[in-house]
């Protein structure tokens, strides 16, 4: 008797807490997904209750309103609470929902010429008080600012120090020192300030928005531009006093794999021949271009030499003999070798020719 | 520019705060939200931005007078807007022949448009038609998003993740129980998206955790899809960016596998494996005698050695 009205009281219990349980269970056949930090739940089963509803789902939507409340509220009732001032408060959890910022990551600022050499001798900033014992007004002032300790600007006697001239007016020398000095820290903030923008500026990869871009950055975008046609830019037009861009063809140019096989025939054994002849073979052109480059060079550093040295002394030797002429063993076929140019030359050159200075080849000037 | 800010230097502490309240900060404010109203707004479009600016008090700015802009076309007025009062959210009504009852809800990165969506109002219910008690303004309210909708499309899914941005409010450690007062559900469904808010009333179920009745109480909004401009998928990664800073810290030598278990490492210091202690077999264990003849046999040999 007593073991059935156990088992009686038992399942009566048991079926109390079902009861109880009902009323606040909701049965669903995907789970919800919950962000308890922002206090989100998302039900992703299909709504056909809905769907049949009709044009007016109101209650129907409440229903189900109804029931996806009674989970995400089941769900915070499980967190971990205590009591703030009588109040019963729960704890939530980060936010698990990424949603994008609203402004971009804080790049971390370089550090100022100061910072850096307080970084590297290790000095700390030093705490100080906020008040300051002035003597003059005999109370407890602020270090800076209004009504502070010992303010320069307030007195109304200065002493001529013992070097300086007596008419000179101490007040405004004051005044021009702190102009001075405000004027050096506003310079070095600003160059802080340049220093920190540049470094900043390379982390937009050498690009700027449109507006900002400078002088060659335009011409190097409008020249890509340009080539980025169907027909690799070969039918762009000019404007009017548009130059071509220079620099723009080949960097080398290499024969063809398969060309004239003749011509690599005559230069392949013409490079035999020149490797084999006992006799150097000599790029005039090229050995007199070498020598007179030489030789300005070592004339310009005499040239330098001597105004530094008239600076000195006073005094100075006339540059005189700067332009010594080819040296004679060269004299001969120099005057063979362009003995062509010579004759094509001269019209151009005759007003400007000196003696043996002009004579042919490349000038470097 | 921030260089820019900083040259010219604030000349108050007011000022001072005022421009570092708007600085990018790892741990970023609460997002403002403006409300507009386009040139030709009607009075629904008008009440429903009066409504949603009474939901996201304090984070909101109304804008009384009507602006002539077009959001789709134009997003410089925004953005100005955006830069002038702080806020990178915004709504956006107007009402016109080919577009009526029109709202966009956008949002703002680095004070320009990121993603905005043009949705058509059809039905409205306004919260002073609702007559009974409201909650008090400034309450989190909890979010619920229905139907499968919401996660099929990639239209639906940054609407869903702009809903969210837009109403969740202030980001709090700790919530009052019985705080919870509201609720906003928005349902999707055949191509419309159905917002309701309900009032939360807490009743007794016997156990801990109270039953939920609902009673409608705010506005109540059919929405349609129609434009939309969402941002480009390597400017949405960019905005999502987190700083390392707040990234969650990894623990180290703890690992975890498929099944559930969990691995951990000890890094132990070089030992002598001939001098390690094993368990003791008495059986092994070396008698007297035979000790001794090892002994010996070690020392004749380091005499041979020597």
């Amino acid at each position: 008797m007593e073991g059935q009205s156990v088992e009686e009281l038992l399942a009566k219990a048991e079926r109390d807490e079902a009861e109880k349980l009902q009323r606040i269970t909701v049965h669903k056949e995907l789970e919800l997904e919950f962000d308890l930090g922002n206090l989100l739940a998302s039900d992703r089963n299909p709504p056909t209750g809905l769907r049949r509803a009709g044009p007016t789902p109101e209650a129907e939507l409440q229903a189900l309103a109804r029931d996806n409340t009674q989970l995400l509220i089941n769900q915070l009732w499980q967190l971990p609470t205590e009591r703030v001032e009588e109040a019963l408060v729960a704890r939530l959890p980060e936010p698990t929902t990424r949603l994008p910022r609203e402004k971009p990551v804080p790049r971390p600022r370089p550090l100022t010429r100061w910072q850096q050499f307080a970084r590297l001798k290790g000095i700390r900033p030093k705490k100080k008080t906020n008040l300051v014992w002035d003597e003059v007004s005999g109370q407890w002032r602020r270090r800076w600012g209004y009504q502070r300790a010992r303010d320069d600007t307030k007195e109304w006697l200065i002493e001529v120090p013992g070097g300086a001239d007596p008419l000179e007016d101490q007040f405004a020398k004051r005044i021009q020192a702190k102009k001075e000095r405000v004027a050096k820290n506003e310079l070095n903030r600003l160059r802080n300030l340049a220093r920190a923008h540049k470094m900043q500026l390379p982390s937009a990869a050498g690009m700027h928005p449109t507006g900002h871009q400078s002088k060659e950055e335009l011409g190097r975008a409008m020249q890509v531009a340009k080539v980025s046609t169907a027909s690799v830019g070969r039918f762009q037009e000019r404007l009017p006093k548009e130059k071509a861009p220079r620099g723009s063809g080949k960097k080398r140019k290499f024969q063809p794999l398969f060309g004239d096989f003749a011509a690599e025939k005559k230069s392949q054994l013409e490079l035999l021949r020149v490797m084999n002849s006992k006799k150097p073979q000599l790029d005039v052109t090229r050995a007199t271009n070498k020598q007179m480059r030489e030789e300005d060079q070592e004339e310009a550093a005499k040239r330098r030499k001597m105004s530094q040295k008239g600076k000195r002394k006073g005094g100075r030797q006339g540059p005189g003999g700067k332009r010594k002429g080819t040296p004679p063993s060269q004299g001969g076929k120099r005057k063979g070798a362009f003995g062509g140019k010579m004759n094509s030359g001269p019209p151009r050159l005759g007003g400007k020719r000196k003696g043996g200075q002009h004579q042919g080849g490349k000038r470097r000037k | 520019m921030d260089a820019l800010d900083r040259v010219l230097k604030p000349k108050t502490k007011r000022a001072k705060r005022f421009l570092e309240k708007r600085e990018p900060k790892l741990s970023e404010n609460i997002k403002n939200a403006m409300l507009i109203k386009g040139g030709n707004a009607n009075s629904m479009v008008t009440q429903v931005l009066k409504d949603v600016y009474a939901l996201k008090k304090p984070y909101g700015v109304l804008y009384k007078k009507k602006n002539i802009t077009r959001p789709f076309e134009d997003q410089t007025s925004l953005e100005f807007f955006s830069k002038k009062s702080d806020c990178s959210l915004f709504m956006f009504g107007s009402h016109n022949k080919k577009r009526p009852n029109n709202l966009v809800i956008g949002r703002m990165y680095d004070y320009h448009v990121l993603d905005m969506i043009e949705l058509g109002i059809e039905k409205f219910v306004s919260l002073k038609d609702i007559k009974n008690s409201k909650c008090p303004e400034g309450t989190k309210p909890m979010l619920i998003f229905a139907g499968d909708d919401f996660d099929v499309t990639e239209d639906y899914r940054r609407l869903k993740s702009l809903l969210i941005d837009f109403f969740r409010g202030p980001t709090v450690p700790n919530i009052r129980l019985a705080g919870l007062e509201y609720v906003l559900h928005f349902t999707a469904l055949n191509g419309k998206i159905y917002f309701r808010s309900y009032k939360l009333l807490l009743k007794k179920s016997g156990c801990r955790t109270p039953r939920i009745e609902l009673e409608e109480m705010g506005p109540s909004l059919d929405l349609v899809l129609r434009r939309t401009h969402l941002a480009s998928d390597d400017l949405y990664k960019l905005s999502m960016k987190m700083p390392k800073a707040l990234k969650p810290k990894k623990k180290k030598n703890v690992s975890h596998d498929t099944f559930g278990t969990t691995y951990g490492r000890i890094h132990m210091q070089k030992q002598d494996l001939s001098k390690l202690q094993t368990r003791k077999m008495k059986g092994l264990k070396k008698r007297p005698a035979e000790r001794i003849t090892e002994d010996q046999e070690k020392k004749s040999k380091r005499i041979k050695k020597n």
